[in-house]
Order: C-alpha cells, then sequence, then structure tokens
C-alpha cells in the first residue's frame, strides 16, 4: 500500500490522510467522530452495526465509515440528513429490544448506546406495545457477566476473543434477532487477557464482577497512569471514587500495549486501597520508635548519613519511580554503595496476535529505570552485603523476617515505606512514602520507554513520595545541593548526571512516554 | 418445457428439453443425446476465447442480479500463480423459484459440462457445487453424476482425457436461504456461518479460501454447453425485446394457476402469455390480483402492472419490479395481500443472518406489526410506520436480504392498501389470533 | 424428553470419528484446502449416525476439525437443519412459504400435526415416531405443498393424502 497522501473533504473539512486510511480514522483527523459500534481501531472491521454510514458523494447508498477506504477528492458528509437518518434508525433499531435499564447498569454513564441515543436518536419509541426480547443473565468466566438484554450484538468480543487472543470462546449462536453471544456450556472465559472484552463491550453487555455496582461512571476520576503489574508498562488509567480505587483499566497506547491490558495488572489494585499504613515519620527514642515531623525526622537522616562512610545497601523494589530510584541512589553515593532491587517473577502470558505485548515474567514495572539509575538485580548479594553494612535503605520494598533479621546487624537501617510491618519496630528510621497511586512519577518498560503516570489519590498522613524524601536529606548534606520541588524535576536534575535519561522530561514523555536516550535498558532482555 | 406439462410452443426450450426425460441423467444417455461435445470444442479453444464467445452470447446471471456472465469470468486474475476456484450455486431457496432443482434433477451432465467448461475458461482445477441441503432428490442424482463424470474420464485429472485437470465436489448446504447470496455461501463452504461478506474484495481477487472464485448459478453454467455448441450469435438472437437481455430463461411458475411448473421463454416474452396461456391462468372463476415475477425479494406488481410486460431484465423494471430469479409468483383475487405479505416478511426475519442491525430488528419488527394488523390490532400509523422501516431497511445493509423484506412491504401497501385500511378499521375479521 | 435418539447420555458418549467414519472424513479433508472446510459434512456425519447433533458432539467436530467447540456451536445453530435436539425417528418438514401458503399449505400442516400426534411445532409425538417442523421454502413452489420426511422429498402433498403418507414411516 502506497503512503502516499490523499485530501478528502468530510464535512467541510479537509484533511490529507494516507491512501488506505479507513473514513471513520480520517474523519477523526478532521476531528470528527463518526458513531460506530462493531468498529475498533484494534480489531478487525465486520461493518455490522451500519452506524457509521455516511454520505461520500457521488456514491450510490450511504457507506460504512469503518471500511471504506479514503480516495482522492473524496467529499464526505457525516453529517447530512440521509446518514443522520441512518444513525437514527439504527438507533431505533438497537434499542427495540434493549431493556433501558440505565438506572441499574454499570455502563451507564460511558455507555456508547446511551450517548449516541442521546446525542441523535429518537426521543420516543415507536415499538409500543410489544415484549422485548429476554435471555438469562450468563456467567462468562472468572470476572465477566454476560447480560444478553442489554447486547447490540457488535461482536467485538467474538472477534477479540478470535483474532486477538485467538482464543475463540465466544461465539454468535442463533440466527436473525434470536441471536446472542455464546459460549460452551463447559467453557469459561478465563483467559488471561479475556476482561479486554467488558472494555471493547460499548454497551453495558458485558460487565465486570468486580466492578459490578461499585461506581457509577460519573463519579469516577480518572488518572492516567502506567500499569506496575509487570515490566510490560501497559498504559492504563486508575478510576478512584472518593479517593479510593476502584478500577484499572487500560488506556491506549500504539506502541506498547494497544488498547488492551492483562487480567493480573487490571485487577491487582487492592494494596492501593491498604488502611494499614505508616501515616508519620518514625525514629527511634531507646528502645521504641516515635513519631516526629518530617524535619525532625529529615534532620536525623542527614545526621546519620553525615557522620558515617564505608558501606551502604539500598534493597529496593522494582515498583519505585525512576525519580525515588535515581534520588535514593544520589543520597548515598558518597558511600561505597551497593544497590540491588528485587524483581518478582510470574508466568508470562502474551496477547497472541499483538506482536511485544505480554504479561511479562518479570512482575515490577521499572527494572530497566532501576538499572539505568545505578541498581543491580543481584538481591542476595546485596542482601550479603548489608550484613555488614554502616547504612541500609530499604526502599519500598517489603522484606521477609529473615531477610528483616540479617539487616538489622548493619550500624543503621532506614526504611522507606508503605505498610506498616512489625519488624520496622527493629529500624532505626522509618518514613511513610506514597504508593504509585498518590505520586507522579515514571516508569522505564523493558523496551527502554520512559512513561509518566500521575497521582491518581492523595496519600495517607504525612506520606511523601519516596524521591522528596531522598532529595530533602540529601539537600540537608550538602548546602547549596538543589532540591527538586516536583517530580518532574527531579527526573531532569538526574538527567544532568545519567546520559540515558538526559533530555527527559514530563512534557517529552507526554501520555504515551517516549524511548530512553541510549541502548542501556537493552540490557533487561538478558 | 412446461415441465410437468407437455412443451407450450410458444416455448423456446433449450435448457429443459430433456426435463421429464429419465434416460438423459445418466452419462451414457447425455452422451447420446450429444452431450460433452460442447466441453471437447471448448477445450480446443483458449480458455480466453471461451469467455468471449460467453461475453458474446449476452448470457446474463440467471440467479437473480443479471450480471454479464463473461464480464464476471473475465475479472478473474491472468497468470495469478494462485488457485482459482468456481462454484456452482445451487442452493436455490428463493420463494417461488424451482427451475435449478429440475436442471440438477433431469440433466446433471448439463451442469456438470456447464461447469468444466466455465472451470476451464477462468483457470479452476476445482469446483463445488453447492446445493442446499433440502435438495435430497438433486443431490443424489448429481453425486451419482459426478461420479459417473470421473469414472468415464470427463472429470479428474485430466478433462476429457485431454484438458487440464478439475475436481468436482458436491457439498450440502444445512438450511439457510443466505447461503444463496454468494458470499454467504462462500463462508458456509469455508465451514463458518454463511454471513455474507462485504465487497471489495471481490470474489474474483479473493474469493473462497481467500482465492479467485467465480460463482455462478446453475441455470447459467447450464446455458454454457449450449452457447458453445450453437455459437454466441444463435445465443444472441433469441430476443424478443431489449438486446440486453438475450437467450432462454426459465420461469418457475406458482402460486394460483392452473397448470404450475417450469417454462423456457426467449428473453422479451410478455408476461401475460406466460400466466395466461402456458400456465393457464388462474382456477375457474378467479382473476388476477397481483404477481411477484422474480423470486420472493422483488417488488410486488398487480394486474395492470402486468399487463404488456415483457419478461426481460429491462422490460420487468420498466413495470416497477425486477426479472430476479425468474420465479413467478401468482396471485388470484382470492389473496389476502396483507397475510402473504406477513408471511414473505416472517420468511425473510426467519433468514435474516443477524450481522446488520436494520435486518435483523428490522425484519422481526416489520413481522411483529404485520401479526398486529391481522390480529385486529393495528394502528392508524402503522403504515407510515412499515414504511419508514422498509426505507430505513433499504440500501443500508450488507447484503440485499433486508432489502428484500421492505420490498414487498412497499409494493404492497402502494398497490393493495385498501385491503390494509380494511384490516385497520376492523372492516375485516382478524386473521390471526392476537398478540 | 427422552427419545430413541437422545438413549446415549453424555456420560458415556461415544466417539462418531472411528473407523469407517473418520476414515471417510479423512477422505473428505483432502478434498478441501482446509479442514474446516469440513464443518458442514462432518456435522451432517454425525447427525446421520446419531439423529441429532449434541454438545458434546460438538466438541468432538471441533476437535476433529480443529476450531473450538463455541466455534461450532455458532455454526451449527446457524443452519436450521441440524438438530440440536433430539427429534423423533421421523421428521417432517413442511414447506409454508408464500408459494405454498397460496396453495393451502397451512390446511396440510395442521393435518399433520394433528395425525402424527405431535400437536407443535417442534414437539415429538409422544410415541417417538414423529417431530414436524416448519420449513421455510423448499424449493419445489410449484408443486405446493412439498414436504420432506427424513431424506424422502414428497410433492404435491394435501390435507387428505397426508395419513396414507404417514403410514410409509414407523
Amino acid at each position: 500500500m502506497s503512503d502516499a497522501l490523499v485530501t478528502v473533504t468530510i464535512d467541510g473539512i479537509e484533511v490529507q490522510v494516507p491512501r488506505g486510511t479507513p473514513l471513520i480514522e480520517a474523519a477523526k483527523q478532521a476531528g470528527i467522530l463518526v458513531p460506530h459500534y462493531c468498529y475498533h481501531p484494534s480489531l478487525p472491521a465486520p461493518a455490522v452495526c451500519r452506524m457509521c454510514l455516511v454520505e461520500v458523494e457521488k456514491a450510490p447508498k450511504l457507506l460504512p465509515a469503518c471500511v471504506t477506504t479514503v480516495t482522492d477528492g473524496q467529499v464526505v458528509h457525516v453529517n447530512s440528513d440521509a446518514a443522520l437518518k441512518a444513525r437514527e434508525s439504527v438507533l431505533e433499531f438497537l434499542l427495540i429490544n434493549h431493556p433501558l435499564d440505565c438506572p441499574i447498569c454499570d455502563q451507564a454513564g460511558e455507555c456508547e448506546l446511551q450517548d449516541y441515543v442521546f446525542q441523535e436518536g429518537r426521543a420516543a419509541t415507536r415499538y409500543a406495545d410489544y415484549a422485548k426480547r429476554f435471555n438469562p443473565v450468563e456467567d462468562f468466566g472468572p470476572d465477566v457477566l454476560y447480560i444478553p438484554n442489554r447486547c447490540i450484538l457488535c461482536t467485538r468480543c467474538v472477534r477479540f476473543m478470535e483474532a486477538v487472543a485467538e482464543d475463540p470462546v465466544l461465539n454468535v449462536s442463533e440466527r436473525g434477532d434470536r441471536s446472542y453471544i455464546g459460549i460452551f456450556p463447559d467453557a469459561v472465559l478465563d483467559h488471561e487477557w479475556a476482561g479486554n472484552v467488558v472494555d471493547l463491550c460499548p454497551v453495558g453487555s458485558l460487565v465486570s464482577k468486580d466492578f459490578l455496582h461499585k461506581a457509577r461512571a460519573w463519579d469516577l476520576d480518572r488518572t492516567a497512569s502506567i500499569c506496575p503489574g509487570c515490566s510490560q508498562g501497559c498504559n492504563m488509567t486508575i478510576d478512584t471514587r472518593d479517593n479510593v480505587v476502584v478500577r484499572l483499566r487500560p488506556r491506549p497506547n500504539m506502541d506498547v500495549n494497544r488498547h488492551f491490558m492483562c487480567d493480573t495488572g487490571r485487577q491487582d489494585y487492592r494494596w492501593m486501597n491498604r488502611g494499614d499504613r505508616i501515616e508519620a515519620p518514625l525514629i527511634r527514642a531507646g528502645d521504641k520508635l516515635q513519631a516526629v515531623d518530617w524535619a525532625s525526622a529529615l534532620d536525623r537522616l542527614a545526621d546519620t548519613l553525615r557522620g558515617a562512610d564505608g558501606k551502604a545497601v539500598i534493597l529496593a523494589s522494582a515498583r519505585a519511580s525512576t525519580e525515588s530510584l535515581g534520588m535514593t541512589h544520589r543520597l548515598l553515593d558518597g558511600f561505597e554503595l551497593t544497590a540491588a532491587v528485587r524483581v518478582p517473577t510470574g508466568h508470562e502470558a502474551p496477547l497472541a496476535s499483538i506482536p511485544n505485548l505480554a504479561l511479562r515474567e518479570e512482575r515490577t514495572p521499572n527494572v530497566a529505570g532501576a538499572e539505568l539509575t545505578g541498581y543491580t538485580r543481584a538481591w542476595d548479594e546485596a542482601l550479603d552485603q548489608a550484613v555488614s553494612a554502616q547504612v541500609v535503605v530499604v526502599l519500598d520494598e517489603e522484606l521477609a523476617p529473615d531477610e528483616f533479621d540479617r539487616v538489622r546487624t548493619a550500624g543503621t537501617v532506614v526504611v522507606l515505606g508503605t505498610v506498616d510491618h512489625p519488624a520496622y519496630q527493629a529500624a532505626d528510621i522509618v518514613l511513610p512514602i506514597a504508593t504509585m497511586a498518590e505520586e507522579h512519577g515514571s516508569y522505564v518498560n523493558r523496551d527502554g520507554r520512559a512513561q509518566v503516570y500521575r497521582q491518581a489519590k492523595a496519600s495517607p498522613g504525612m506520606a511523601r513520595p519516596a524521591w522528596w524524601v531522598a532529595a530533602e536529606a540529601a539537600g540537608r548534606l550538602a548546602e547549596g545541593r538543589a532540591v527538586p520541588a516536583t517530580a518532574g524535576d527531579a527526573i531532569v536534575m538526574l538527567g544532568q548526571s545519567i546520559p540515558a535519561l538526559a533530555g527527559l522530561t514530563y512534557q517529552s514523555m507526554g501520555f504515551t512516554g517516549r524511548p530512553v536516550a541510549s541502548a542501556a535498558a537493552s540490557g533487561v532482555e538478558s | 418445457m412446461g415441465y410437468p406439462y407437455p412443451p407450450d410452443e410458444k416455448e423456446t426450450v433449450v435448457l429443459s428439453q430433456y426435463f421429464g426425460d429419465e434416460g438423459a441423467r445418466s452419462y451414457q444417455g447425455w452422451v447420446k443425446r450429444g452431450g460433452y461435445q460442447a466441453l471437447e470444442a471448448a477445450l480446443a479453444m483458449e480458455p480466453g476465447a471461451v469467455t468471449d464467445v460467453v461475453k458474446a452470447s449476452g448470457l446474463r446471471g440467471r440467479g437473480g442480479a443479471g450480471f454479464p456472465t463473461g464480464l464476471k469470468w473475465s475479472f478473474m486474475p491472468k497468470d495469478s500463480g494462485k488457485d482459482h476456484y468456481l462454484v456452482c450455486n445451487a442452493d436455490e431457496s428463493e420463494p417461488g423459484t424451482f427451475k435449478d432443482r429440475e436442471i440438477m434433477r433431469w440433466t446433471p451432465h448439463g451442469l456438470i459440462e456447464g461447469c468444466a467448461i466455465a472451470a476451464y475458461a477462468i483457470g479452476a482445477e476445482c469446483c463445488y457445487v453447492y446445493i442446499r441441503g433440502e435438495f435430497t432428490e438433486p443431490l443424489a442424482i448429481m453425486a451419482k453424476a459426478v461420479a459417473e463424470a470421473y469414472a468415464n474420464g470427463v472429470l479428474g485429472e485430466k478433462l476429457l482425457g485431454t484438458g487440464p485437470r478439475l475436481e468436482m465436489i458436491i457439498h450440502r448446504g444445512a438450511g439457510a436461504y443466505i447461503c444463496g447470496e454468494e458470499t454467504g455461501l462462500m463462508n458456509s463452504l469455508e465451514g463458518r456461518r454463511g454471513n455474507p461478506r462485504i465487497k471489495p474484495p471481490f470474489p474474483a481477487q479473493a474469493g473462497v479460501f481467500g482465492l479467485p472464485t467465480t460463482v455462478n448459478n446453475v441455470e447459467t453454467l447450464a446455458a454454457v454447453p449450449h452457447i458453445i455448441n450453437r455459437g454466441a450469435d444463435w445465443y444472441q438472437g433469441i430476443c424478443l425485446g431489449n438486446e440486453k437481455s438475450t437467450g432462454t430463461k426459465l420461469y418457475s411458475v406458482c402460486g394460483h394457476v392452473q397448470k404450475p411448473g417450469n417454462y423456457e421463454l426467449a428473453m422479451g416474452t410478455p408476461l401475460e402469455e406466460l400466466i395466461f396461456d402456458m400456465a393457464g391462468g388462474m382456477p375457474p372463476g378467479r382473476t388476477l390480483k397481483a404477481v411477484i415475477p422474480g423470486g420472493s425479494s422483488v417488488p410486488i406488481m398487480d394486474a395492470e402492472d402486468v399487463k404488456g410486460c415483457l419478461l426481460d431484465y429491462e422490460g420487468v423494471v420498466e413495470r416497477g419490479s425486477m426479472l430476479g430469479s425468474g420465479g413467478v409468483i401468482v396471485m388470484d383475487d382470492s389473496t389476502d395481500m396483507v397475510y402473504q405479505i406477513y408471511r414473505l416478511t416472517r420468511f425473510y426475519a426467519h433468514e435474516s443472518c443477524a450481522q446488520c442491525t436494520q435486518c435483523r430488528e428490522g425484519t422481526a419488527w416489520t413481522v411483529k406489526i404485520l401479526e398486529r394488523i391481522l390480529g385486529g390490532h393495528g394502528k392508524e400509523s402503522d403504515l407510515d410506520l412499515l414504511l419508514d422501516l422498509a426505507d430505513n431497511m433499504t440500501g443500508t445493509t450488507i447484503c440485499v436480504l433486508s432489502d428484500s423484506c421492505a420490498a414487498p412491504v412497499v409494493s404492497g401497501i402502494a398497490k393493495f392498501r385498501s385491503e390494509f385500511d380494511a384490516y385497520l378499521s376492523g372492516a375485516r375479521p382478524p386473521a390471526l389470533a392476537a398478540h | 424428553m427422552s427419545t430413541a435418539g437422545a438413549s446415549a447420555s453424555e456420560t458415556s458418549y461415544q466417539p462418531v470419528f472411528t473407523g469407517e467414519t473418520m476414515a471417510a472424513l479423512e477422505t473428505l479433508f483432502e478434498r478441501y484446502p482446509t479442514k474446516q472446510a469440513c464443518m458442514l459434512p462432518a456435522l451432517w456425519m454425525v447427525q446421520e449416525a446419531r439423529g441429532w447433533i449434541s454438545e458434546r458432539a460438538m466438541a468432538e467436530v471441533a476437535e476433529v476439525i480443529g476450531v473450538t467447540p463455541a466455534y461450532v456451536k455458532g455454526v451449527v445453530t446457524f443452519y436450521t437443519m441440524y438438530h440440536t435436539h433430539p427429534v423423533g425417528r421421523n421428521v417432517i418438514q413442511v414447506c409454508t412459504t408464500t408459494p405454498c401458503s397460496l396453495c393451502g399449505a397451512e390446511a396440510v400442516l395442521r393435518t399433520i400435526l394433528q395425525e402424527t400426534g405431535c400437536e407443535e411445532l417442534g414437539r415429538t409425538s409422544t410415541d417417538g415416531r414423529f417431530t414436524v417442523q416448519e420449513v421455510e421454502c423448499l424449493g419445489a413452489c410449484g408443486f405446493a405443498t412439498p414436504i420432506l420426511v427424513n431424506d424422502d422429498f414428497i410433492e404435491s402433498v394435501t390435507p387428505e393424502r397426508v395419513a396414507g403418507l404417514l403410514e410409509g414411516y414407523k
């Protein structure tokens, strides 16, 4: 297919798009959304919902914008009388058997049927006095319920399982108006990526059991984030209601996860809502830890570090942001420093038809970012070093009891943690930090793409981002050393000393990230 | 011939010459009647020349769409290096049409010969004959004939022992009208639901199994040997009306006539001659009320439309309908038009594949409205609603099933509105129990 | 609803595709470029052997064809001739589409429902002898009313002929 550009005029707006572009995508470039249901940019287009019919000059009939490709000089009317009447009729047909149970439907507020009917549907039904089609609710799998009465048979779910997941457990059964989405009696929709059918469903027909009746769409705050579940770095949205995370959903990024997200990542959010958090800085006073304000805690940390030399060890989580990892490393750069991250592993689960998209074995999001900022994966060696170290900093990683027993022999043990833990009673300084849901930060995924996540909820008590804690302490150690005011400042500052991060800014990473400067991150492949 | 009746003198008997002649069914019998000479002659020609003869003959698709056959063949890529397929569409299921059935029952070797010539012309080494599942007798006869053709060296490694390879496989459908639509048929042949496909790509580029394919109707293919034997000029000369419509056409006449059956007529024969002379007209004491001339999917004609209508592609369009498949459904003055239109829409609602919204929901809704009218509970506004739904169901879907459901509703209301009004006003007692 | 055809319970499922039937299917595989193209023929084989196509049989077809059971079910339910429930020893399909309706097909259907004791469409008679279905256009409109009894295509059926015709089907 030639890359040559062709010019099309859509509702009076002229755009140039590559030959072969579907009209529906060309219209997006003109800023016009052609209403549609069955079309999805990551699925094969069947042109069955007939919602995207548009008027193309010189064509004898209305054409489906999803499968009609642009030709040079084409003049398209998305909102002509004929196109509007066709769409109004599709909406009417879709509604005649629809239960109109929006008040109890999870999709209400983010439902494309509701939206388009409101936008350009008929005000009243002409399907009076007839019984509506009824089929019972079906349990499709661990997290998916099928409510056939709301189904518009767009077949996105069937096509996702067939063409994308390549595990065709869903079908269209029967024919005509008796049709429904079927699953084989003993089959279960438990594919690692099955949850995507809920997102793909444009109406409330496939719903998440986990999210069932939890919140109304309009009550949700949505924050652009990055899934911390593995090194793939899927872009996601954290949906919160009243400062509680209620749902994670994929956010499109054509270079990383297209429109998808695995179920492991999707369902791993309850830790973000834990109540057993460390809420105030704690410093050792005799045989007890005592809550203090941040100034006292940071002074104590600075004092401890100022007097010490020799070996220091950082035991960090690769779920910490590049900013936190980098700033903590910098805090200790006067020491003979060993810094390591722990990388838990699990099974790898690729999404069959999408190249380079999988739930990865490495179940932390920032292994590459850790390596760029001076950390290794030699966890056990670092633990061995810790036994005799002057200073050990535990960053956002929960140590096992036996690990903590070994670490406590070190000179000073500093914990930057989120969740309170009995073993911390043996630490010298315990500092409350924010989770990734509570801060701005960035991760570098396995392909060396640096991506920003945003703060989705407030942190509890006095918890602060770890980068802030480390940078403030470092500021106390060296007079005149610049202290970053924001996470964005922190990444810029790190870029000044770490070549791979040079030039990285939150603006340049935007909402879809950018590759880090050097190929240093390629080491994560090993 | 007017099978099951003796030929009428007004017929031009070509394809139907051996209808009723059991002797023509066997390989030997067919050869005795001049069979396979056309194939031999075709094999002596270049494939392109065969296509040219068919083009020159003016033969058009007899399945309903009337697309020029030779032109369709010429769309097949040349030297593509890919396998080509010929598919014979024997999924005859258009209500009112029963001609392909007789061709297969009486002259199976004629169809095999036509398929072989077409396959040769388009460079196909494989031909699937997709026969609807309900046609148990044609299936058995065709299977036997294909086996005979293999046994006698017609089919197989070398066509007639000299030509290229041709495999022929009978494929049984399983009950779905929409598989008569060529792209639905291709999906069905591939072992899928018989959902019609979006075009492009057209079958000649990416047809069955994604490879270049030509799909032709039984009657179309059965005409080919005759064209090869007797020449394009002869076929083109069979034309009483518009020169764009040539050759003979089989008309299946059914409904309220005294001699229902298949009649083979030169293009351009008056419709009235077919109904009143050949098919014997209405039962005694009855008069003509309506005719659906091209299978159930075309608009209904009233008695006035029928007058002077010439049976060819253009002639029927002139009278507001279409030649379609040539299934002529005749209705006399005893017919309850509302009920029959309802019965037609029920057919389409039953056969809708469910893909397109307008068709899936529109056909079923249309049935419900007509049911209500027939049940004596119709509303004044129902007719306008029916017409608006029909408008929304026309020209908006992947295939024309939805349009076909709308056509009799629109023409029915236009031409027989008083019958609808009689139900609406209560002047006529309900024909259906209320729902 | 238990009939002769449904005697094999799901747990004691005997595969259809063994021995000669499997050999026949394998011969068919050679005649198509994909295994999946043998879906309809394979389903016919199942129906011929078992009288209907159970979900367990769909799963078997899925295995021999190389698709998922769900896919097979989607296909089976698209085609009206495949029985997804057990049927009587004799299945009668009666055409009542417009051309036949014009010629009195509804009366033929009523008579058949009565004579077979099925009473209702889709039901199997208590003796397991008949199941009656309405079918959309059998393609023999000139010979109204055509009916299909098992594989026997019978033309020009009138209410008067029904009783005699049924005699032949035990």
